[in-house]
């Protein structure tokens, strides 16, 4: 019975209360307990092992995980047996699979569209140990599609949100944690129900750290969102000999494929000459429909999955091409690994030296940590600031302002009394400036003589910049562009305009 | 190309091959192709992805190879920044040719021979996640 205030219905709350207290602490005491016996059969349990006695994980030539980290159990224990019990089911998988999973050791690069559920499948399937490499921090605009961060870490880097989601995901009931940290306090390593780890690198992967992270895996998965970092972690996995996992999305497609598996190609076997940097679109500027990283990642953890635990066909020598929008999946055949490959080929001498001191940057002419682009193409007194543009506004100047971006950008949102030309058709719509710049000064002739200015915004001031000089040389000598576009506008006059 | 793999959910509409003319040793023969573009490619030919078409072969030749092909898609289906389909006589990098579902690599890139009812995908490799 509910009772609305009154004596009686205060003292029930607070018995309640207070009894509830007092179970939680009775429980979290045989927690504990329940913790320091488990610790104490695991340590016996390892102990009890004979090292090396399983077989081997075929996974290509790379290391067994026994052979890297000595502590790890070969038997499935209880728990494992019933935590794993539908993969132990599986006639094709069973026993043997599993065991392999769990000796197995994993290195997702990139805890964004692809990593989010690759480490969710990957921490919940029991694989050995769970590697995340990522120096980015969550931010609002990830959170459609990277599923492993919650709104909570926003701001906070996503290797330790993915930890925190991955832990989560692997942490029964009788689970211990414990954690060590390591002196450079770059790593935090966490043991999780006595057979997963998660290990955390809270860094951007480089040729002075690759080597010595990728080397402690067996396997690789490529989840990162541009073209020197994938030619980095191949070239670097040609380098130590493990098999990558790769796979990439953009707009409503995604592309999969398995490198330098068995004797197989690897990415340099099948791009030896980087694209332009023009043809590398981003996410951030092309966007991309939040489940198909989603799909793309979940196929990596399978592709991953199989090699770790020597179960089915990797998709070696096949590359999975999937089209969202038509619901299309496509599997080809590839090239196999190039003899005149410069990193795997026959006479290629590649080594770990020559790895270190190779400038990926410089041979995709493209940044590792891409940072969004900002041009200088005029002259200063071609430019404005977006505060020098809102004076100018409130002054009640005589104006047109042409906003360059594409119409779905300006469908989003846009500064009020903006015309919308965007660049790509710029030069056959001039008319139409021309149009609107007469309107503007026939409507204020009194108050002005020397016409109407013309000023051009964009998302960031790039492309503003391009309109200009395009502008400029049809004649529109007046043209300026306001410097940082509306993202500037947002920052320095209306905070509460939207940004994407 | 002979294939098994032929993508069988492509529709063929009537066969309208022109048989070569008995009055003629000069034929031209006419090849249709269905050709697809992805990975941001269709962005350069209307961002229409399949393109079902009709193909001559050149002048007096009697087979149409994917050299013969790219000159073609590049006349008659680029319609914008043609750099970023092609680079010299082959296709820029990071530009993956399958015919038949099949890398070009393995069936002679350029030198691959047409054959009616192929299918021809141009697709851009993707970096982004």
């Amino acid at each position: 019975m509910v009772t609305n205030g009154g004596g009686s219905g205060d003292a029930d709350v607070s018995r309640i209360l207070s009894e509830i207290e007092t179970l939680k602490v009775a429980k979290s005491d045989i927690e504990r307990r329940i913790s320091l016996l488990e610790s104490q059969l695991c340590d016996t349990a390892t102990t009890a092992n004979i090292e090396g006695k399983s077989d081997a994980v075929s996974n290509g030539y790379c290391p067994l995980i026994s052979a890297v980290h000595s502590n790890i159990n070969h038997d499935l224990t209880p728990d494992s047996v019933y935590r794993y019990s539908r993969h132990l089911l599986l006639p094709s998988f069973g026993v043997q699979g599993q065991s392999n999973l769990l000796k197995s050791s994993i290195l997702v690069v990139g805890a964004g569209g692809l990593g989010s559920p690759a480490l969710l499948y990957l921490a919940a399937c029991g694989v050995g140990r769970l590697g995340i490499v990522d120096h980015d921090v969550v931010e609002l605009n990830n959170m459609h599609r990277q599923v492993v961060h919650t709104e909570a870490y926003i701001g906070q880097p996503k290797v330790k949100s993915a930890a925190a989601t991955c832990r989560s995901y692997s942490d029964g009931i009788f689970c211990f944690v414990v954690s060590v940290l390591r002196s450079s306090d770059k790593e935090v390593f966490s043991r999780i129900n006595s057979t997963i780890q998660i290990v955390e690198y809270q860094e951007a992967l480089r040729t002075s750290n690759a080597l010595e992270i990728l080397s402690q895996y067996d396997i690789v998965v490529d989840a990162t969102d541009n073209a020197p970092s994938r030619y980095m972690i191949s070239d670097c996995c040609v380098v130590l000999g493990k098999p990558l996992v790769s796979g990439a999305a953009l707009g409503l497609e995604g592309q999969l494929t398995v490198y330098n598996y068995n004797g197989g190609p690897c990415y340099r076997c099948l791009f030896p000459t980087p694209p332009p940097t023009t043809a590398c679109q981003r996410c951030s500027d092309s966007g991309v429909l939040g489940v198909v990283p989603g799909i793309i990642g979940c196929l990596q953890a399978l592709e991953a999955i199989k090699i770790a635990s020597a179960v089915g066909e990797p998709l070696s020598g096949r590359m999975l091409l999937f089209d969202a929008l038509s619901a299309r999946i496509r599997i080809v055949k590839i090239r196999g690994r190039s003899s005149q490959c410069e990193v795997c080929g026959e006479d290629s001498a590649f080594t770990q030296q020559q790895f270190r001191n190779f400038d990926y940057e410089k041979f995709t002419r493209a940044p590792l940590s891409p940072l969004p682009l900002k041009l200088n193409l005029l002259p200063a007194d071609s430019r404005i600031s977006s505060k020098e543009y809102k004076e100018k506004i409130d002054n009640g100047e005589s104006h047109v302002l042409v906003d360059v971006r594409p119409a779905h950008h300006f469908k989003i949102v846009s500064l009020p009394n903006s015309i919308n030309v965007p660049l790509a058709n710029l030069e056959a719509r001039l008319p139409e400036i021309s149009k609107a710049l007469k309107e503007e000064e026939e409507c204020k002739a009194d108050n002005s003589d020397s016409g109407a200015s013309l000023y051009v915004i964009c998302r960031r001031g790039n492309d503003s910049q391009r309109a200009v000089q395009c502008l400029q040389k049809m004649g529109f000598n007046s043209a300026r562009d306001i410097i940082g576009g509306l993202e500037s506008w947002a920052h320095d006059v209306e905070p509460n305009f939207p940004t994407y | 190309m002979k294939s098994e793999s032929r993508d069988r959910e492509i529709e063929v509409e009537g066969c309208d091959a022109v048989l070569p003319s008995p009055f003629s040793k000069i034929r031209s023969l006419n090849m249709q192709l269905t050709l697809e573009f992805g990975g941001g490619l269709e962005l350069l030919c209307e961002s229409v992805k399949v393109h079902k078409v009709n193909v001559d072969t050149p002048n007096e030749a009697e087979k149409l190879t994917m050299k013969d092909l790219l000159s073609w898609v590049s006349t008659n289906l680029i319609k914008e920044r043609p750099e970023m389909f092609m680079k010299g006589d082959s296709v820029r990098p990071g530009v993956l040719v399958l015919v038949n579902d099949c890398d070009w690599e393995l069936s002679g890139q350029l030198d691959t021979t047409l054959e009616e009812k192929d299918v021809v995908v141009f697709i851009s490799t993707l970096h982004g996640g």
